[in-house]
């Protein structure tokens, strides 16, 4: 087998282009890098300006999210070797504004983040004395959706975000649902009125790629169709018991 | 006083082909699963048509009849009767994705949440068979 492979990597420089092109680059293969060192390798031996974003190289900060021969992949996860004998095209994740090469613009996801309240929401004013246990099967009921680390995957991967940009998307909904099922919170109806909207979970047709290709094992596809029960629910109780909420 | 140019974002934003759905396979099976709802609606309306004509009398059938046998309507029918098939398999597949997986306080298999459904559509299928055939 050959010692090196071809890595095509889509570039973007904003002050001087006005679409992407792809470079090539040859590489080392070797059996324990990651796309991600191969990255880093263009970066320190081969041409220095090529931007892209990574930090933990253990698939836990979830910001070196590329597409990867046009699927979406964590690219410090992703073994070159899986590639060979290549071409490997390298592009940023679809879907989002290319700031500069591999990198992309993040703020409407975390605008879209913000506005489904993923933390814990109390109504009353209840000070706990100690920590607020939960048992096992409280843990259980959302413990998948709290594995997602922002990576927006999912983003790229789903069509309705291309299509729609205002689409709150499957990561976003996926959080929301992580705190709906948490039985400390108590924004549950808040969040229902951001994402039982159109641009919430009935923009979602379910491709169901989302779930395919997120790296956590979170199944932000099936929070969706979940919230889509409970909206539907809610939707009936307000229709038959419009004056009480409950 | 510095000179400095603040930083001013030209961000490069990618529009999305048209034919997206033809770059992976499994987008291309999404879209053919969205499109079979098409024959779907067809299937809904030869019935209907099927339900007046007998109502109409023995005339009007019997022109219903003759226009099914017509080569056109039949390949028409055979497509329509495939994409109803994948309708039906992805739909039953979905089934999952659309109930509440937690039976027992475990998570279920896809394959096992969907299979009653296969059963009763295939149990159904069977009486409907049966009934053709003249079992009954
Ligand atoms: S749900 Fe999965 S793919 Fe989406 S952002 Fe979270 S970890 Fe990434
Ligand atoms: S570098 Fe942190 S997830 Fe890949």
């Amino acid at each position: 087998m050959a010692d090196t492979i071809i890595l095509e990597v889509e570039r973007f420089h904003p002050e001087r282009d006005t679409e992407p092109s792809y470079q090539s680059f040859e590489v080392p293969l070797r059996a324990d890098w990651m796309v991600l060192d191969a990255l880093n390798f263009i970066k320190d031996q081969l041409d220095g300006s090529l931007a892209f974003r990574w930090s933990c190289r253990m698939g836990i900060c979830g910001s070196c999210g590329m597409t990867i021969n046009g699927v979406p992949k964590l690219t410090c996860e992703t073994l070159l070797m899986d590639f060979a004998p290549g071409p490997v095209r390298v592009g940023p994740l679809d879907h989002f504004p290319v700031v500069k090469d591999l990198v992309v613009e993040m703020d409407d996801f975390m605008a879209k983040l913000q506005k489904v309240r993923p933390w814990i929401v109390r109504k009353d004013d209840f000070k706990p004395q100690r920590e607020f246990i939960q048992t096992p099967a409280q843990l259980e009921a959302f413990h998948q959706f709290s594995l997602c680390i922002n990576c927006t995957l999912c983003y790229a991967a789903c069509p309705v975000s291309g299509l729609d940009s205002n689409f709150i998307g499957p990561a976003a909904i996926a959080l929301a649902h992580r705190y709906n099922l948490d039985s400390r919170d108590q924004g549950q109806e808040d969040r229902l009125d951001i994402i039982s909207q159109h641009e919430g979970i009935w923009d979602c047709t379910v491709v169901g790629e989302c779930s395919t290709v997120c790296p956590k094992g979170v199944d932000p596809s099936l929070a969706i169709q979940q919230y889509k029960l409970t909206a539907t629910k809610e939707w009936f109780k307000s229709f038959l018991l419009p004056r009480g909420k409950n | 006083m510095p000179q400095y140019t603040t930083f001013q974002p030209k961000p490069y934003r990618p529009r999305m082909s048209a034919y997206w759905y033809l770059d992976q396979w499994h987008y291309l099976r999404y879209a053919l699963r969205e499109s079979s709802s098409f024959f779907v609606a067809y299937f809904c309306v030869i019935t209907l048509i099927q339900i007046a004509t007998l109502k109409a009398g023995p005339t009007h059938y019997a022109h219903f009849q003759a226009l099914m046998r017509c080569p056109v309507i039949i390949i028409l029918n055979a497509l329509a009767l495939a994409f109803i098939l994948l309708h039906a398999v992805t739909w039953f597949l979905l089934v999952p994705r659309v109930a509440l997986r937690q039976v027992l306080n475990r998570p279920t298999p896809d394959l096992i949440a969907s299979t009653p459904n296969f059963m009763v559509w295939f149990g159904a299928t069977l009486i409907v068979a049966l009934f053709i055939l003249g079992v009954f």
